[in-house]
């Protein structure tokens, strides 16, 4: 059995009001919703790894095949519950330790 | 490397403080280059400003200008009087006869939908044949996507569906631009290439259109609007 291929996404929250872990996923599920529907939602396995307040980054983990959906869901956000908001993918790897990698400044 | 273009960042042109954390934003999501919609009446003093913005932040400035014809005279009067003046024309199509002209005069370099009535969209299998024998871009603004929720994002994204297949038929080069005015408008070229999925535009595409279109469209220009050149082909090297 092959085993199932997962993404990480490094995600940076820009706001000028704080957006609390709650929030943030609400918002990216409504997204997903919204752009795909829930056939589409449901293909996500979407989870929330890392969430810090503070730095205003969060990592998500998604399946392989559903990166581009979760992607394009975060791109279209503009506000979560009436404050505006940008959430930008800085960026994306196959393990927790390479992403890591690619973000040596932040401690995750 | 490649080098991400941005032809249409509506940064305001009279509060610096807000283009420069526009302009910074704009740099940190990895652009090189970004284009300005300036008012074709501006002071060279206020555009060596903003460019020393831009410099500052080791970005390139695009002088770029909107134009929002209501018939195809005023069109051809603006192009007449703006061409030498700007290294980006990009002509909002608001009528049939206006897109038609615009399609097929080789002065304008990008056409762009209304972004007003989404009705008037004439970005057709006519226009596309016109505008393949010129070297006329189309051009799609990412803010339309951001900005819309529910049906009217649905039918955008079905007209851009529609016209992108249309143009990639007639070989018409698409460039993706932000339009953001607002910070929270701003993504990065990966954001883009993720939302371009949404109307079907593969990913190498939608990186041409973020970075090699826009490109060539500027660097072509630059060579036209500078004092060597005489006509297509022909420049001065040396006296």
């Amino acid at each position: 059995m092959h085993p199932i291929k997962r993404r990480y996404l490094f995600v940076q929250i820009a706001s000028p009001e704080t957006v609390d872990e709650r929030a943030f996923m609400d918002a990216v599920w409504n997204a997903v919703l919204q752009l795909f529907g829930e056939y589409g939602a449901s293909q996500t396995n979407l989870i929330l790894m890392k969430y810090s307040l503070k730095s205003n980054y969060a990592v998500l983990r998604c399946a392989h095949k559903a990166l581009d959906m979760v992607k394009a869901s975060l791109a279209s956000l503009t506000q979560t519950s009436g404050k505006p908001v940008a959430f930008r993918v800085l960026g994306v790897s196959g393990t927790l330790k390479a992403l890591r990698r690619q973000m040596p400044e932040t401690k995750f | 490397m490649r080098s991400f273009v941005d032809l249409h960042l509506c940064a305001p042109i009279n509060d610096l403080k807000q283009m420069e954390k526009m302009v910074n934003s704009s740099a940190e999501l990895g652009y090189r280059m970004v284009g300005m919609p300036l008012p074709p009446n501006i002071s060279q003093e206020r555009v060596c400003q903003i460019e020393e913005i831009c410099n500052k932040t080791r970005i390139e400035f695009v002088k770029r200008v909107d134009l929002m014809p209501r018939t195809s005279n005023e069109l051809l009067n603006n192009l007449g009087r703006l061409r030498r003046r700007f290294e980006i024309i990009s002509v909002a199509c608001t009528s049939k006869n206006v897109a038609r002209q615009a399609a097929k005069d080789r002065r304008v370099d990008l056409l762009s939908p209304c972004l007003t009535f989404p009705c008037k969209r004439f970005f057709d299998y006519a226009e596309a044949e016109l505008a393949s024998k010129k070297l006329v871009s189309f051009e799609i603004d990412m803010v339309q996507i951001l900005s819309l929720t529910g049906f009217p994002r649905i039918r955008l994204l079905s007209s851009l569906r529609k016209e992108v297949s249309v143009a990639r038929k007639f070989g018409i080069p698409i460039t993706i631009s932000s339009g953001a005015s607002d910070e929270k408008f701003l993504r990065s070229p990966q954001d883009y290439v993720a939302l371009a999925s949404l109307f079907d535009l593969p990913e190498s595409y939608a990186l041409q259109a973020l970075s090699d279109y826009p490109l060539s469209i500027v660097k072509r220009n630059r060579g036209k609007l500078s004092p060597c050149y005489i006509a297509p082909g022909v420049r001065v090297v040396g006296e």
